[in-house]
């Protein structure tokens, strides 16, 4: 019997390369772009694939053991909220709109993601990238999952989440983030990794995940609370991974900088209209407020996006310029969007209201060029006309941008008393974009915008209705229809908060869990 | 005698989502599994094709012979959500963990016979690139297929997958060095022992069927490799000749397969359920991509098994087809 000789221990940069990139072969009994079929169709150039630098050297059994620790504690978290009532403990009822807007607008997208970087990772020829994508595949679906676990029990006491998977397909705003997705992942590979992987995990995650998260934070929602924090190190992983993936490809050619060049402006304008919806939650549906969406633009995409757009310029890439355009919209975008859902809150799956004096205020302070001038009166208006029993709800239905998808509610850039209209004519038909940056990026691949499932053309072809629907009877009612297509019930999951249901259920169950009635 | 804690109960207004609701019956209180899992995928109104594949759907159940009318009717006997699963591999990887403990700490990579290392090394490093084309596979599996019931499985399927490389990596690591490693994917590249099962690995690669590459990847192929290597040379011929520490380094292997084609006959049970169609598509694909993978696997058995090559792989095939039979398709 032969004695072992002590073996010279591999450093950590060298197992980790015998962990995964020792396991890669070339092919021979198979061409690589049969096995490989969508990596040249977007014109990036890799010559190297060794090239990538693994961000985190991760194997699976430290893997296993982290995210298991994790997820221990949090669904322990989790229980204890659910069996002492956490869901009263919230500042105000009003902040269960925010995990309705969440829930069915943002949680189905992190399922998007991981499928979209399932097949990225089986895409890409290289154990670095493939092994980075298919870690972030599995974390995006513990995203999706322990988001859907977190609401589960307030699904429970509270309406409009009932049926969120039904909703996000159809409702009308939900084709906003769910069309930015749908985006995305009908996109080639290398697209889909600066879309998903660098403009929005990288450049916008602090505007999306963290104010949601952060919110609940200042609002008592343990729940939201816990799983953001408990995504937050998987969160930090994706950025590095997203920040590797541009750095990779503008260093493998120079012919790939305008084409990632044109990705970063398209997916930064896709992802702020998406933010939208964000801004207004920040501003309007945050019983208290974590700071103004002005003020974390202002943070988060001028400050820090600017310190990583200069470091980029060393590859040439530049700030996308819509950027200008960002900053000039900055102190109405909350405002215009507010006062859009607050029209058409017959037709939502979450609650509306217009802010109390204290709230404007706070708005005023925040928004000193604007709130006061533009905003302000207005909400006064319709506060007066509510109480004189006038609360008009807009059944009408507004017209569509063809990329973004939001109504033309937007004013254009410097001109706050104008909405901005842009169109194009392709192939006979005109089509609609709220800026110049949604007509730029429809101009450029019009064959794939066209195909846009719009909400309100969907209604008007009579496609969002129940099957059997006839909507030439006498008496017929469209939103009724529409609510029931969209699995809503009227009067419980829509409309104002002031009389709902979900106000009066939590300050009964409130009542009866501190008091001694 | 009970103690009885009291809390304040509030009446909910449901149980579970609605969605969750319809599929199970009614509104009563739902598992995270199926709370996790139950239409997870969107299935209506997609906004754009895919540029890469214009000719389907983002998620497109026509990518498969395999009909289904409902393709939540697949579950996971093991209910696997993402918590659950890695709950259950991190407690694997711990008893891994202390397996790769106790032989290292007490030398016992040096009491192995040489010609059991040998064979060990010479059988097993090649197989991590096996385990590698399987973590691809079944990263496609998870992405074209349909319904988050079929597909979710796929994701931990495949990072299993990975996790076997790397403790294949290991034992290279701890039995021979970095060079067994260089000669063991030599060998994939070179030796006609593995060409027949590089070549299956890498015919695999281009189905286009996510199905199909289920049944060959997770049913076929590991249903023949895991009996023979890890349940039958190791722990079994190799075991007999002074080789358990080997058979304690791979116990991963093992038990992952034993949880594993739980799940993968209850997908073939219920796929093969459905219809006569689907079942006349399943044996065909099983028999067809049986033949290939034993006939692929032979070579590779002779390495450890040398005159009991035929006798051993025929009785794996046998076990196999029993397998199957009891899956409802007689192959």
């Amino acid at each position: 019997m032969d004695m072992q000789v002590a073996k010279k221990k591999l450093g950590l940069k060298e197992r980790y390369a015998v962990m995964t990139r020792g396991l890669d072969w070339t092919p021979s009994y198979q061409k690589m772009e049969d096995i490989y079929p969508y990596i040249a169709y977007e014109g990036i150039k890799i010559h190297d694939w060794d090239k990538w630098e693994d961000p985190f050297r991760l194997t699976m059994d430290a893997y296993w053991k982290y995210q298991a620790e994790k997820e221990r504690k949090l669904y322990s978290v989790l229980d204890a909220y659910t069996q002492g009532n956490g869901h009263l403990n919230v500042t105000d009822a009003r902040y269960l709109n925010t995990v309705k807007l969440f829930l069915s607008g943002i949680s189905p997208l992190e399922y998007v993601a991981h499928r979209g970087f399932a097949h990225a990772g089986r895409q890409f020829p290289g154990p670095g990238p493939r092994v980075a994508c298919l870690m972030q595949s599995v974390d995006e679906i513990r995203h999706a999952q322990t988001q859907v676990h977190a609401v589960s029990n307030y699904n429970k006491y509270y309406n409009g989440m009932h049926d969120f998977h039904h909703a996000h397909d159809r409702v009308w705003f939900l084709s906003v983030p769910k069309s930015f997705f749908d985006d995305a992942i009908t996109a080639g590979p290398f697209e889909f990794m600066v879309s998903i992987g660098f403009s929005f995990e990288y450049v916008l995650t602090n505007l999306l995940f963290v104010p949601f998260v952060s919110g609940a934070a200042y609002n008592g929602d343990m729940a939201a609370m816990t799983f953001g924090f408990s995504a937050q190190s998987d969160e930090a992983r994706h950025m590095t991974l997203g920040l590797e993936v541009i750095k990779f490809i503008l260093e493998q050619d120079p012919d790939n900088v305008p084409i990632v060049q044109r990705w970063i402006n398209k997916w930064t304008w896709r992802g702020y209209r998406v933010l939208t919806l964000v801004a207004m939650m920040m501003d309007y549906m945050l019983p208290k407020r974590t700071m103004s969406w002005k003020e974390s633009w202002e943070i988060y995409f001028e400050e820090n996006g600017g310190a990583l757009f200069k470091d980029l310029a060393r590859y040439g890439i530049t700030m996308p310029k819509c950027a200008e355009h960002i900053a000039l919209e900055k102190d109405h975008l909350s405002h215009q969007a507010w006062s859009t859902f607050y029209n058409y809150a017959a037709a939502s799956n979450f609650h509306t209201w217009m802010p109390d004096e204290d709230e404007m205020d706070w708005l005023a302070s925040k928004y000193p060029n604007s709130f006061d001038k533009h905003y302000r009166p207005r909400y006064e208006f319709w506060r007066e006309q509510a109480a004189k029993g006038n609360r008009f709800y807009n059944k009408t239905l507004p017209m569509l941008c063809q990329t973004c998808q939001i109504p033309m509610i937007f004013t254009e850039p410097g001109d706050p008393t104008k909405i901005c209209y842009r169109e194009v004519d392709y192939k006979g038909d005109k089509y609609h974009f709220c800026s110049d940056h949604c007509k730029e990026i429809f101009e450029y691949e019009p064959e794939k915008y066209v195909q846009a499932w719009l909400p309100v053309h969907q209604i008007y072809q009579g496609n969002c209705f129940p099957e059997g629907t006839d909507p030439t009877v006498e008496g017929f009612d469209p939103l009724a229809a529409v609510l029931k297509y969209y699995h809503l019930e009227n009067g419980r999951d829509n409309l104002d908060f002031e009389g709902s249901e979900d106000q009066k259920n939590f300050a009964e169950w409130r009542g009866q869990a501190t008091k001694n009635i | 005698m009970q103690i009885d804690l009291r809390t304040v109960s509030i009446k909910p207004l449901r149980h579970t989502f609605d969605n969750v609701a319809r599929r199970i019956g009614a509104d009563k209180p739902a598992s995270r599994y199926q709370e996790g899992t139950l239409d997870m995928q969107q299935t209506a109104n997609f906004h754009y094709r895919p540029t890469w594949a214009p000719e389907y759907d983002i998620y497109d159940a026509s990518r498969t012979a395999i009909k289904m009318a409902d393709w939540y009717a697949f579950k996971d006997p093991r209910q696997f959500y993402y918590g659950a699963y890695c709950l259950a591999r991190a407690k694997q990887q711990e008893t891994a963990e202390a397996n790769f403990d106790f032989v290292e700490n007490r030398g016992l990579a040096g009491t192995l016979p040489e010609s059991v290392r040998d064979t060990v090394l010479k059988l097993l490093v090649p197989l991590r690139h096996v385990a590698w084309g399987s973590n691809m596979n079944n990263a496609s599996v998870c992405a074209y297929s349909y319904g988050t019931g079929f597909s979710q499985p796929h994701i931990y399927h495949s990072m299993d997958q990975l996790g076997i490389a790397q403790y294949i990596t290991r034992v290279g690591l701890l039995l021979g060095d970095v060079q067994t490693l260089d000669e063991g994917k030599r060998a994939w590249m070179e030796d006609d022992a593995w060409q027949g099962l590089r070549r299956f690995v890498e015919d695999s690669f281009v189905l286009q069927d996510p199905f199909e590459l289920f049944v060959v990847q997770n049913v076929v192929l590991d249903g023949l490799l895991y009996p023979l290597v890890y349940e039958t040379i190791i722990d079994d011929v190799l075991s007999s000749q002074g080789g358990t520490p080997v058979a304690m380094l791979t116990q991963f292997m093992t038990d992952w397969f034993t949880e594993t084609k739980k799940w993968a006959d209850a997908t073939v049970k219920i796929a093969a359920a459905e219809s006569a169609e689907n079942k006349a598509i399943l044996g065909k694909w099983l028999t067809d991509w049986r033949d290939r993978a034993a006939a692929a696997l032979l070579p590779v058995a002779r390495i450890a098994l040398g005159d009991r090559t035929d006798e051993v792989m025929g009785e794996v095939v046998q076990q196999f087809n029993a397998r199957m039979a009891k899956a409802g398709v007689a192959i």
